[in-house]
């Protein structure tokens, strides 16, 4: 059996998780740690174009170092997709802190997800990128791409492990392949064994979202929830692809049937068929049973093949957007805010501002479900939310200027929710989109302090 | 009539301009009523503009759930979109108002 935990669940996440969890938790094997969003990777592109060392999470290295002591004495071996668009960068880093720090460790970073300039020679051999949701054609945004990788498995983050590797940070992968890569390095599944691999999944799926299935976000009872000192999940795997799902004893947050189902349809499409890298896993097939205080252990996981095609994490730029937030309270804050709404419109149209969306919410009413909503009968108060998409920031800036005098030459009672002009917010779309397998070479390289 | 939160809990996420919602029961003998009650064109009809697209509806027995797709549901999705809920977060929560014209004995 071994235990993996995940003290993270994006970049951004508590900070001080990972190390709390090295304290409360015993006899861990491995730290898995998620901080790649889609938008992410685009961020980290533009810095690594502005510096070719950079475009990786610059606060994991920082962290390591904090770490480092802790996971040496415990054997625990760390995994991060922190490398973003240049994990070879990240790994240099690492092991510039495990030297300083005179700590004998292996640094892998897992790459070639990277497709962006290979795109154009790709598209000559007639892999097309078009969009898989809407099945727009790729020459629309050919000349806006930003950034584009392909989701890699889990196999090479084995072949990491296999090699020694203390510490692993990868590029884009699929979020689970953090967890599952250790479980195919201890247990040695092959990828056929496609029961196993979607007990992997499973159990990487719902520890990828880190505090989401101890607890956060949950629900059903979440009155009952100690968010306070909150538990970041474990999971305890058998070889046999039978899992415990639990968390650091001590630890605020919550483990139960209900908390692992929310979890389990996360973000999910048919359940029958969840495709990944590694396995396509049924999610109508893992059985839960609550077997102690804040565990549940999961059986029953079936899987067969993966599909031929990888999916591609691709941005384009799309842009700009702004919003405008105002506040109005009573007597009457909801006519007001629409009687605001109105005008602010009239001005827009009447300035010809050349914006290709815009949109109206009051949130109080309807800024969360709009036209499911009831109309609120006398509310306190109630934020007009204008938000605005154009191609340029021109008419960004020219809907700021037409929009905020309704401040002094509008309905009264009226205070902002952010102070100054809306700023114009750069927009990167998510273009999904897949290819082939063949087409997508990872990539290794381990490298050793050899200190002592 | 009884409201689905009476019966069943919930969580909802995005992928692109794609919401999800599964909808569990809170206990076993619920799962037939969310069969019966909860079917792909009423979830379609309760988010009205909200979701522009298709609903499919996809039953997970094992754990008493029904995983709702709903396409064109995030006017766009991810950051380009202009929805203060652009990613679906606070959709198992618009779900859960849905009345139906059922009643049973609940425990609380």
């Amino acid at each position: 059996m071994i235990r993996i935990g995940y003290p993270s669940g994006y970049w951004g996440d508590d900070q001080a998780a990972p190390s709390r969890m090295l304290e409360s938790a015993a006899d861990l094997d491995y730290l898995a740690m998620d901080y790649l969003a889609e938008i992410t990777m685009a961020i980290l592109k533009r810095q690594q174009e502005r510096d070719e060392t950079l475009g990786y999470a610059r606060d994991f290295p920082a962290l390591v170092e904090k770490l480092l002591e802790d996971l040496v004495d415990q054997d625990v071996t760390l995994l991060a997709n922190a490398g973003g668009v240049n994990p070879e960068s990240c790994k240099d880093a690492v092991m510039e802190v495990a030297a300083n720090a005179d700590a004998d460790v292996s640094v892998a970073a897992v790459a070639g997800d990277e497709i962006l300039e290979r795109i154009p020679g790709l598209r000559e051999q007639g892999i097309e990128f078009d969009n898989m949701d809407s099945g727009r054609s790729f020459e629309t945004v050919a000349d806006d791409l930003v950034a584009a990788n392909a989701y890699l498995g889990s196999f090479p983050i084995a072949e990491a492990l296999d090699e020694g590797a203390d510490i692993v940070v990868t590029g884009r992968c699929i979020d689970a392949a953090l967890a599952m890569g250790p479980m195919i390095h201890e247990f040695g599944w092959d990828p056929d064994q496609y029961d196993n691999l979607a007990s992997g999944l499973v159990a990487g799926h719902l520890l990828e979202c880190g505090a989401q299935v101890t607890g956060g976000v949950f629900l059903d009872d979440w009155e009952d929830v100690d968010f306070m000192e909150m538990g970041y999940p474990i999971v305890e795997m058998d070889a046999d692809g039978e899992f415990v799902v639990t968390k650091p004893d001590g630890t605020g947050g919550l483990v139960n049937e209900a908390t692992v189902k929310e979890q389990l349809v996360y973000e999910i499409k048919d359940p029958n068929a969840y495709h990944t890298p590694d396995v396509t896993a049924d999610f109508t097939t893992p059985q839960l049973n609550q077997v102690g205080e804040n565990r549940v252990r999961v059986t029953g996981c079936e899987g067969t093949a993966p599909p031929e095609s990888l999916k591609v994490s691709a941005l384009y730029r799309d842009g700009y957007k702004a919003q405008l937030l105002l506040t109005y309270s009573w007597p009457d804050a909801l006519n007001k805010a629409e009687r605001a709404d109105d005008v602010i419109r009239g001005r827009l149209d009447r300035a010809d501002v050349a914006l290709s969306e815009i949109r109206t919410e009051y949130v109080g009413y309807n800024g969360c479900h709009d036209g499911i909503s009831p109309r609120p009968e006398d509310p306190n108060e109630i934020v007009l939310r204008i938000a605005v998409k154009a191609d340029g920031k021109e008419a960004i800036d020219s809907f700021g200027k037409t929009a905020i005098p309704i401040a002094i030459a509008g309905p009264p009672n009226v205070t902002p929710l952010v102070s100054g002009r809306p700023d114009p917010e750069p927009v990167l779309s998510f273009w999904p989109c897949t290819i082939p397998r063949d087409a997508v070479e990872p990539t290794l390289t381990v490298e050793s302090t050899g200190v002592n | 009539m009884l409201e689905l939160r009476e019966i069943a809990h919930a969580r909802s996420g995005d992928k692109g301009n794609i919401a999800n919602i599964g909808v569990i029961a809170k206990e076993p003998e619920y799962y037939p009523i969310i069969e019966e009650h909860v079917t792909a064109a009423r979830v379609k009809d309760h988010f009205g503009d909200l979701c522009e697209g298709e609903v499919e509806r996809y039953p997970m027995q094992n754990i008493h759930a029904f995983n709702f797709v709903l396409h064109e549901a995030l006017g766009g999705g991810g950051v380009g979109s202009l929805y203060l809920d652009n990613q679906g977060k606070t959709y198992s929560g618009a779900i859960l108002r849905m009345e139906l014209d059922v009643s049973i004995d609940t425990d609380d």
